[in-house]
């Protein structure tokens, strides 16, 4: 049991009930980013998903995650570059270490898919 | 007839929840001019007898206070009440770290503006924790030398919602054959640049600069935690 994902799984339906609750309408799906450096793994959230939305507003809807690629800013060719993994943060051109992570983290709730 | 759904666009962090409750903590930590330091680590790598060391090195010249997060029982804060500062234990329960409504609550009793120091000690893991803002302006992440030198690449994401890297019982580096240069390499591999102290707490290697450390970090603390940076959205 990931109990990571789970309380993750439960912010989310939290966040999404509110926001459907706003816009007044049945949630088909939710669209989500989470990077590599988000800490989550996507199949743990997708059944916690499950668990955490049963018998809520959002029971049945589809939780679809969208992959988001780590990338660092490097100092030396003063460009971002997107890197293959998280154990080596470096350029992919010039190898010298990042001096910023631009983007990997995200936990993101992107949209929701309204019944019309 | 059937129509297409329609799609609302939201953009909103997840743990939109905690990071607001963080970013009070955070405004809060500022007005009453108390710096706050969180610690973060597997089970087992030292942080409570690191940070009863802290405190007690402390508590001379500053007003310092502790919470300390655990799953069950309440041994931590008996020892680290050892010190002479206040103490505080948040029992979480199932639950595998702290989140920002958790340290809010603790802390409801204490009259903050009476500290220079709050230590937050986070439930012994490596991975959930990383996710949580606690508004805390450092976060340190114990990785100790019995556990060898994998552990940055095995959770990169714990190290990178750090700031400051300690390596912790350096007293048993020579016993345990710790590679202290591959170590150092994956931290950098993980995380470039990351500033990595050395310390024993046992027999007081290294505490004297970590203290030094913390004095100097306390009376320079713009520099944001990392861990308020997914906040931001």
């Amino acid at each position: 049991m990931a109990m990571h994902e789970l309380s993750i799984a439960m912010s989310l339906v939290d966040l999404a009930s509110e926001e459907a609750e706003r816009i007044q309408g049945r949630v088909i799906a939710l669209h989500i980013k989470v990077g590599p450096l988000s800490g989550v793994f996507k199949d743990a959230l997708l059944s916690s998903y499950e668990m955490a939305s049963y018998d809520t507003f959002l029971q049945g809807s589809q939780l679809m995650i969208e992959d988001v690629p780590i990338v660092i800013y490097c100092p030396r060719c003063r460009a971002e570059r997107t890197v293959g993994s998280m154990q080596l943060l470096c350029c992919s051109v010039c190898s010298a270490p990042a001096s910023k992570i631009m983007s990997g983290k995200e936990l993101e709730l992107v949209s929701l898919e309204i019944e019309s | 007839m059937t129509q297409e759904p329609r799609l609302v666009e939201v953009r909103k962090n997840i743990l939109k929840h905690n990071d607001v409750v963080a970013r009070e903590l955070r405004d809060e930590f500022r007005r009453s001019n108390v710096f706050v330091v969180s610690l973060v680590s597997s089970p087992g790598s030292g942080k409570t007898t690191f940070l009863e060391k802290i405190l007690t090195l402390l508590r001379p010249n500053y007003r310092v206070a502790a919470l300390v997060g655990d799953l069950a029982t309440e041994n931590d804060a008996q020892r680290l009440a050892r010190s002479g500062a206040p103490v505080k234990q948040i029992v979480t329960g199932t639950l595998c770290h702290l989140e920002a409504s958790m340290v809010r609550k603790a802390l409801q009793p204490w009259d903050i503006t009476q500290l220079d120091f709050l230590f937050i000690e986070n439930v012994g893991n490596l991975v959930c924790p990383s996710s949580y803002d606690l508004g805390e302006n450092l976060r340190l992440v114990l990785t100790s030398v019995t556990e060898g030198e994998d552990k940055p690449l095995k959770y990169p994401t714990i190290f990178n919602s750090a700031d400051v890297a300690v390596l912790t019982k350096m007293d048993l580096s020579r016993a345990v054959d710790f590679d202290e240069t591959t170590a150092l390499a994956n931290i950098e591999a993980v995380r470039p640049g990351m500033q990595v102290l050395r310390v024993s707490a046992k027999t007081g290697l290294g505490m004297k600069e970590f203290i030094d450390f913390l004095g100097l970090r306390r009376a320079a603390p713009q520099e944001m935690s990392v861990a308020s940076e997914t906040a931001e959205s």
